[in-house]
């Protein structure tokens, strides 16, 4: 149980599980919320009705996670399932993520906002071509720090030779696709060895279980240290009739940007760049989420920003650091994957959304896709079909102001929309 | 032009103060709410007076502060509600001046558009025929709503932004990727997006944030005494619309609810905590989640939830 009065002592770790079907991702989430304590009672005696019910002996882990009708008829996962669990050391939210090919949108989807990745491995199979597509994209996506679950231990006898050779192996792909921080951990997730206990078949093992190694992870990429950027979403025409009674700002004639801050931090007084247009411009007012007025306010906040000058922006401008700008182009390289059963085409044009700003996009030219067997570059293509990924150019009809993704994920991650179908169709990183 | 507030205002100092897992969920929430306000027509915010869609209200008067909150409210109406529950929604619509919109699943009823089995059947699912001709009458392209994936499985799985086809339906095999904080919004006329800002928050979540922003809520979250008959583990509460049977031991507890919904599927919780700080422990310490406690139609069958959404329910 959490424990209320420690909270947020090492903040909450959003992480996922990916790796090939059937390698054991939702029994592993299954198996941590029941050996930490924290699947309560209704839900338990909920899955172990529905075990029985489909004629199983014991307690299938894994339907904790598989809440939809049509996975618990297949018996695989369609879409990512959240979950929120802690232990008195810290908060975690959980993503299991499916393993099918024609499900990677839907990993992507929870890769996107996780901290951390387990893969898992069958140690009796080792990488699989899945295993790399989805060590591929979680990198791709923005997460750095991965840890191998080497599962299914006990059908190798609990080898270490297998282990060492199965982490060998998974260590040097990763090495290759640019995971700064990387760690393995043999465990049994059907038996429940190194997941939150240490069980007695490896005691070989020196290192932490699987929630030991959670528990003290790092959290997120921080964005404090970055230079400022503020994307803005909305503007707030202030005026006598849509002021909130009471709010002090009564007939004031106003003009506020609301957003939120991407990264850096911003004070009162500071001179900024607003893009498009380049105005140097002053903060001469910030109110934070609370709607008090601050001197300064930081990365993470949503707040709604006033400055000295009246001058054109609309949503989806770009507030920028004075020293440490922007890049503005109107052509880019971006590393896209592709979501839509609909292939690419490069004669269409489809909308972009990067930031909070919305332009309309051309792909001029598909330079590589990378084959997931091999994770080597494939040239000569001229579309993109479901779930492929590579790089390409890009040009917008605007001038749009970004950085690229390695350095802010904040201005150099985009989404593309089909105008016709209203789908999200791809997304991409700026190079 | 910044003279006239600039000086009653407290400056903060300019290092970060503590920046907690509450601020965190609370920037995106607001950030998703300003989302639907920059890119969405017709947005309707669903307030039915309980806790969670106090949060969001709460949440939406934050995120445009000092500005109006740019959402008409909606409440569909079972008229199996409360009455301490109608009068805080009725008392928060006028404290803050708000726009409320009011449909009933009475209305539909007597418009021929729900056929009930009994009188006294749960309305709860017949909700979502109410909500969906309520969209189709505002042409509201956007529904916000307060449900949580921590509540339960279906929910578990489904989008911040959550598309509905014409008839109003979930395709929980066919969902948009939700990438970063990237959220698309678009949808053709007479389709819908239901939003849930506060997807990622837990009920303890909630409580602290009630407790850390002193929100108000109905008298009946708190503990108060109450006849009730026990039955299958849960408390059924003795009221005009769930009488107690002849059979029936009638019990007077000190109980609170957890969630308010239709009074004849919803139940209360033994508790003696009184405020907020006493329940907040009751909530770290529960053996028993939120919707199991209180919840009797969505033990029906195993995938109740998850029907009822593909219907067009919440």
């Amino acid at each position: 149980m959490y424990d209320i009065n420690r909270k947020g002592e090492s903040g909450l770790l959003r992480f996922i599980t990916a790796g090939s079907v059937d390698d054991g991702k939702s029994t592993l989430i299954g198996r941590m919320l029941f050996d930490s304590k924290n699947l309560q009672i209704d839900q338990l005696s909920a899955v172990e009705a529905s075990s029985r019910k489909r004629g199983m002996k014991e307690v299938d882990l894994s339907l904790i996670t598989d809440g939809l009708l049509a996975e618990r008829e297949q018996g695989i996962t369609i879409d990512v399932a959240y979950r929120y669990f802690s232990t008195p050391a810290r908060k975690f939210i959980v993503g299991d993520s499916p393993g099918h090919v024609q499900y990677t949108r839907n990993m992507v989807t929870a890769a996107s906002s996780a901290d951390l990745v387990v893969i898992l491995i069958d140690a009796e199979s080792g990488v699989k071509s899945q295993t790399r597509r989805h060590l591929y994209l979680a990198r791709w996506v923005g997460v750095s720090h991965v840890v191998f679950a080497i599962n299914k231990m006990d059908k190798v006898q609990f080898s270490e030779e297998v282990y060492q050779n199965v982490t060998k192996e998974c260590f040097g792909i990763a090495e290759s696709i640019g995971y700064s921080n990387l760690h393995s951990i043999p465990v049994s997730a059907l038996a429940g060895d190194n997941i939150t206990a240490r069980g007695d078949q490896m005691d070989w093992y020196a290192g932490p279980t699987l929630l030991e190694y959670l528990e003290h992870a790092p959290s997120a990429h921080d964005s404090t240290g970055l230079p400022f950027r503020f994307s803005v979403q909305r503007v707030m025409r202030l005026n006598r009739d849509n002021v909130q009674e009471n709010s002090g700002f009564d007939g004031a004639d106003l003009r506020g940007y609301q957003g939120l801050v991407v990264s850096g931090s911003v004070s009162l007084g500071d001179e900024i760049v607003v893009d498009p247009g380049g105005y140097r411009v002053k903060v001469a007012r910030i109110l934070n989420a609370s709607g008090d007025c601050v001197k300064s306010v930081f990365t993470q906040e949503s707040v709604t920003l006033f400055l000295d000058q009246d001058i054109d922006v609309s949503r989806g401008a770009l507030f920028h650091d004075v020293t440490d700008p922007a890049e503005r182009r109107d052509e880019f390289n971006a590393e896209l994957c592709w979501f839509d059963e609909r292939p690419l085409d490069l004669h269409r044009s489809y909308l972009m959304k990067h930031a909070c700003s919305a332009t309309r996009i051309r792909l001029k030219s598909i330079h590589q896709l990378i084959d997931m067997e091999t994770l080597e570059p494939t040239q000569n293509h001229s579309t993109m079909r479901m779930n492929e990924i590579g790089q390409v150019s890009l040009r917008a009809q605007n001038i749009i102001s970004f950085d690229s993704f390695e350095r802010n994920q904040g201005t150099g991650a985009f989404i593309l929309i089909d105008e016709v179908t209203n789908r999200t169709i791809a997304a991409g990183t700026i190079q | 032009m910044m003279s006239a507030v600039l000086s009653d205002i407290e400056m903060s100092q300019s290092k970060r103060t503590k920046w907690t897992h509450l601020d965190a969920l609370e920037s995106e929430a607001i950030y998703i709410l300003r989302e639907v306000a920059a890119e969405c027509e017709n947005p309707a915010l669903l307030f039915s007076g309980g806790k969670d869609s106090a949060v969001v209200l709460h949440l939406g008067l934050k995120a445009f502060f000092p500005q109006k909150i740019p959402f008409t409210l909606l409440h569909i109406d079972t008229e199996h509600n409360y009455p301490e529950v109608i009068d805080f929604r009725d008392s928060v619509v006028k404290k803050n001046n708000l726009n409320l919109v009011v449909r009933s699943v009475g209305d539909s009823i007597k418009q021929g558009r729900v056929h009930l089995r009994h009188e006294l059947e749960p309305r709860n699912k017949y909700q979502t025929i109410t909500l969906l001709d309520a969209i189709s009458e505002h042409n509201f392209d956007v529904c916000i709503g307060g449900a949580r994936r921590d509540e339960e499985k279906a929910r578990a799985k489904e989008r911040i932004f959550s598309f509905r086809d014409e008839f109003g339906q979930w395709d929980p095999k066919n969902q948009r990727p939700e990438i970063w904080n990237l959220y698309n919004t678009r949808v053709a006329a007479g389709e819908n997006v239901r939003v849930f800002p506060i997807s990622n928050w837990t009920e303890l979540d909630v409580w602290e944030y009630i407790q850390r922003e002193a929100i108000d809520l109905p008298s009946i979250y708190f503990a108060h005494q109450r006849d009730v008959v026990v039955k299958d583990n849960l408390l059924v509460p003795v009221t005009p619309l769930t009488p107690a049977h002849k059979s029936d031991q009638i019990s007077r507890m000190s109980v609170r609810f957890r969630t308010v919904g239709d009074i004849t599927c919803t139940a209360p919780v033994e508790s003696s905590a009184t405020d907020i700080e006493e329940i907040i422990l009751e909530t770290a310490q529960t053996q028993i989640t939120e919707r199991g406690a209180t919840r009797l139609d969505d033990q029906a069958s195993e995938a109740a939830m998850e029907l009822r959404k593909k219907e067009g329910y919440f």
